[in-house]
């Protein structure tokens, strides 16, 4: 008896404490940070001055919001170009063709992040290859420039979250038997009623479980923000990154981190309120 | 014209050069339990989908209360399809799964809810409405699949061996519940199964499948005593089975030497035999009297008990006769069973009439 | 058994620390191009001390610093206006011994200016090592009529400039409005107002701004392209593009070309200090010193090292840098604590716009 739980607890030991010194401590020392009030060189007060700095400021409130808003719309996007693709994957597609879709999914991934978003700017710049592709066509007359702008964060971020969808989605349609989809045929059911009320709600668990994976990536994402969009094209996590290291001001920053960790848990929890599903059955099946 | 819910007319499927339903045609009255019985892969399943309108036959043509239905989808035929799962949707209650159909056909909201009520009622769950699918038994789950297909009123409802997934007991159950249900309702049913009791307990007309054709077309009692084919009489029942020729055809009986030198008298042959016909003859265990001898012109087997299998009423004994032909036949529920211990002799009484016989 | 392992175990222990004792190294963390490969190799054959190089820039090597109160470090390469402040604040350095610098390998006004500008309570931290400018990086085939910061908001340029939306830029916009924020280091309330100024100015200039530049290989991408005509950028940027196609050069804006100096300055924990000062009068030496010029692009405080570059990068040098634009050089005095606050705050609010 207490030998296995001795064995347990070994067996949790380094979970544990990968829990703990990567998550927790760096989490309370953030918090502590982001309490400290920076007075002069060296000295430092206790206090909220910066989440007031946060609240009154013109710029940061609104780069979160854009940045949580478009998250969203990635996530809404990713998900409206994944589900069919999955749903071929799970049910349509057999044997080699599925593994050939499955890998071609997967493909991106071999290569790492600042590859494929300069594989992106190649394409999406005013001398690169749509462009030139458009003038050959003679579909316009000159250089169009689809680079630095929020559409190109936003096709960057879909690309770059496309299997976190695509994954869970095909775990949960692949255990859709297919008796009920003929059920709902049989029943009356159209096309649209069939995929609205009984696939898409089979399917909840999965959407729900990518949904969160893909709208924390997209708001958790520093390179391809900051890579292929514009001027305007602020994003909260770099403006952390700027406090941090460009400013030397981990005051705000850590401020700032919280900020975007509260946020983030609020987004996910009222997602999964509007869905009826819980964290239990969306990522912890 | 006769009163006819379902009326298939030559159907034929082929998959490739295998072909699953090979010119099939039946029609079945209002209100009857018709059964289509065969072992897996005769074809029984690829018919019903093409009568719920998964499928399209390749050949033939399928009518639903006098009108064909081969260009109406699924989903706008007037038959409904209880799944071999059941197919309950597990993300809905019961209400809303039986309620689903009612609202794809616009159908308002009081009405949905006074007719789910009705036909919950009518099943034996009045209360089960508010309950999750995961929170029934096996048998609930039956009869709410019943009621969301019965709720849409379909001319015929058919069922693809919904017990199939049900332990012994319940299924026994459920074979007479089921056979209630179809009586209250009064529409008319395809059931499809692979096991014969379920068939012969419930149907009023059994079709018996086999190859992509139906082999015979009867009530239960007609399957059983007069089996049309040498599959039907295999198939259906129990029965020991025994080759031979034809020595001589008389006056409605049949003359047969078995492979093992057995010479037996058997009853008319179905079918057209003359001396030295190859035939095949089958005996239900039940038709067999131990001990004692039938009178006239019966057969007289000499045989040795070589075990006794005790089941109950349905006990049998395992008979070895001198030709070396095994036997088996129903333990009498007398007192001469007692005699009957393994190793002791036996006298076999086999009426001529109890002898099926079908040319090879 | 036991005692066995034991022993094992305490003997490779110590030969793991012998290991270390034995094979010096020096930890140094600086810019791309300053430790080439050759020169480490060079410096490895010589003293026997391995190098190990971690690239970064200004911002980063405080933030790394900072991050461990000056450890993980032997030698760091700030620039020298970024020392006082952060060492004010965060105590990341420690003063320099400038009896272990063979002082006369130096060009002594480099030298003297960059001890001066990095001196806090009467210690050193920091020595010269290169210096460079920050002008525009130029396609001058097209860009003849930017002469000054306020020349890139010019109609005609619309949507063909860029720049790095970093302090840099700021001030560099202030000195086209005609101001001297320099001037006005010590004065926070000026400063601000000149710095709220020069961000109008910036985001008015936003839509001639293609996209800001945030690593050269995105610059130059830009620039080989031709979708830029001339951006904010350093001098070796300006250079390298030369080096491909002589239409491009760097240019020096009327108003003078921001200069500034690249330092040796020793992490407050350190533990190599004398291998950090072996490698640094090793690099000044003029040969080394010449081959750092090379992969850099930008110029030693070597003293003789400017004659052992290669011919391209003296016709470079020649054409952006003439007597008058070297004499016109605005160099970065040292930022005092507190100014990269405001410049921060106007910054974002220059990029949310």
């Amino acid at each position: 008896m207490t030998a296995s739980r001795l064995t347990l607890w070994l067996l949790f030991a380094p979970f544990l404490a990968w829990v703990l010194l990567l998550v927790v401590i760096p989490h309370i020392d953030l918090l502590i940070l982001s309490l400290r009030e920076k007075v002069a060189p060296r000295v430092y007060e206790t206090g909220f001055r910066n989440y007031a700095d946060f609240i009154t400021s013109s710029v940061y409130p609104w780069t979160l919001f854009r940045t949580v808003a478009f998250s969203l719309v990635t996530t809404a996007v990713t998900f409206v170009i994944g589900f069919p693709v999955a749903f071929y994957i799970a049910k349509v597609a057999r044997g080699r063709r599925r593994a050939a879709l499955f890998l071609l999914c997967l493909l991106p991934f071999w290569v790492s992040e600042i590859v494929r978003v300069f594989g992106w700017m190649m394409i999406l710049r005013e001398t690169g290859l749509l462009s030139g592709f458009l003038q050959w066509a003679h579909v316009t007359s000159g250089p169009v420039e689809f680079l630095y702008n929020d559409a190109a964060i936003m096709i960057g971020l879909v690309y770059t979250s496309m299997l976190f969808m695509i994954v869970p989605l095909i775990s949960t349609i692949d255990g859709l038997d297919d008796a009920l989809i003929e059920a709902g045929y049989d029943l009356g059911g159209n096309g649209v009623t069939v995929m609205t009320r009984i696939v898409i709600p089979y399917a909840m668990p999965g959407i729900m479980a990518g949904s969160i994976v893909v709208f924390m990536l997209s708001l958790g994402n520093y390179l391809t923000p900051t890579l292929l969009g514009g001027k305007n094209g602020q994003w909260f996590t770099a403006q952390i990154y700027n406090q941090f290291i460009t400013r030397f001001n981990w005051e705000l920053g850590s401020a700032f981190g919280f900020i975007l960790l509260i946020t983030s848990t609020l987004v996910v929890w009222l997602l999964l309120r509007l869905s009826g599903q819980s964290l239990s059955n969306t990522l912890g099946r | 014209m006769p009163d006819f819910d379902l009326d298939c007319r030559n159907l034929v499927k082929r998959f490739g050069t295998f072909t699953a339903v090979d010119d099939v045609s039946f029609s079945i009255p209002r209100g009857a339990f018709f059964s289509i019985l065969g072992p897996s892969g005769c074809g029984k399943t690829t018919l019903l989908r093409m009568l719920a309108g998964f499928a399209a036959p390749d050949q033939g043509d399928i009518l639903i209360k006098g009108a064909s239905v081969l260009r109406v989808p699924p989903n706008k035929r007037p038959v409904n399809l209880v799944f071999q799962h059941l197919a309950l949707f597990p993300m809905m209650s019961v209400t809303e799964n039986i309620a689903y159909g009612l609202k794809r056909r616009g159908q308002r909201r009081a009405e949905i809810t006074r007719a789910v009520g009705e036909v919950l009622e009518r099943v034996g769950l009045p209360d089960a409405g508010p309950k999750r699918i995961d929170q029934l038994s096996g048998g609930q789950k039956q009869r709410i699949a019943i009621a969301r297909a019965m709720v849409l009123d379909p001319a015929v409802l058919l069922l693809d061996e919904p017990l199939g997934a049900l332990d012994l007991k319940l299924r026994e159950h459920m074979k007479i519940e089921l056979k209630q249900l179809q009586a209250e309702f009064g529409t008319t049913f395809v059931y499809i199964t692979h096991d014969q009791s379920e068939a012969l307990v419930m149907s009023d007309t059994v079709a018996v499948m086999n190859a992509g054709r139906f082999e015979q077309v009867g009530t239960p009692e007609e399957l059983y005593y007069r089996p049309a084919t040498a599959f039907v009489a295999g198939f259906v029942g129990d029965a020991n089975r025994l080759q031979g020729r034809v020595k001589a055809v008389g006056d409605g009986r049949t003359a047969v030497t078995t492979e093992s030198g057995l010479e037996l008298i058997a009853g008319p042959p179905s079918g057209p035999v003359r001396t030295g016909t190859a035939v095949e003859l089958f005996l239900r265990p039940e038709a067999i009297a131990c001990g004692g001898a039938p009178d006239g012109a019966g057969n007289r087997l000499k045989a040795r008990v070589e075990d006794v299998l005790f089941n109950g009423a349905q006990s049998r004994i395992l008979a070895r006769l001198p030709s070396g032909d095994s036997i088996e036949a129903l333990l009498p529920q007398t007192g001469a069973a007692a005699s009957l211990k393994r190793g002791a002799p036996v006298t076999l009484g086999v009426a001529p009439e109890a002898l099926v016989l079908f040319p090879k | 058994m036991k005692l066995t392992l034991k022993l094992t175990a305490a003997a490779s222990a110590l030969a793991l620390i012998a290991g270390a004792a034995q094979a010096e190294t020096l930890r140094l963390l600086t810019w791309g191009g300053y430790a080439p490969d050759a020169v480490i190799d060079a410096f490895e054959a010589e003293t026997g001390i391995e190098v190990e190089v971690t690239l970064s820039n200004n911002e980063d090597m405080i933030s790394k610093l900072r991050a461990t109160g000056g450890a993980g470090f032997d030698l760091a390469q700030p620039s020298q206006d970024r020392i006082l402040g952060p060492q004010m604040e965060f105590g990341i350095y420690k003063p320099l011994d400038q009896s272990k610098l063979d002082k006369a390998l130096w060009v002594g006004d480099l030298y003297d200016a960059s001890i001066k500008s990095t001196t806090v309570d009467g210690q050193a931290y920091g020595v010269a090592h290169i210096w460079g400018s920050s002008g525009f990086a130029m396609d001058r085939s097209r860009g003849e009529g930017i002469k000054t910061w306020v020349d890139l908001c010019k109609p005609e340029y619309a949507g063909r400039i860029s720049m790095r939306l970093k302090r840099t830029a700021l001030l560099g916009m202030s000195f086209g409005l005609g101001d001297d924020p320099f001037a006005a280091y010590d004065d926070p309330v000026k400063y601000e107002e000149l710095m709220k100024k020069a961000a109008a100015k910036l985001a008015e200039c936003k839509p001639n701004v293609k996209a800001y530049w945030s690593g050269s290989d995105d610059l130059l991408a830009m620039m080989r392209s031709g979708e830029v005509i001339a951006a904010e950028a350093w001098d070796a940027t300006g250079f390298k593009l030369y080096g491909e196609d002589t239409k491009f050069n760097f240019v020096a804006p009327e108003t003078g070309a921001l200069g500034w100096i690249d330092t040796f300055a020793l992490p407050a924990k350190g533990e190599a200090d004398d291998a950090a000062y072996a490698w640094i009068n090793f690099v000044m030496r003029p040969e080394i010193a010449a081959q750092i010029i090379e992969a850099s692009g930008a110029f030693s405080a070597s003293k003789g090292s400017d004659e052992l570059v290669s011919p391209v990068m003296k016709a470079a040098y020649q054409e952006a840098f003439t007597p008058d634009v070297i004499a016109n050089i605005k160099w970065f005095p040292p930022v005092p604590a507190g100014l990269e606050d405001i410049e921060g705050r106007l910054l974002d609010e220059v990029a949310a716009k």
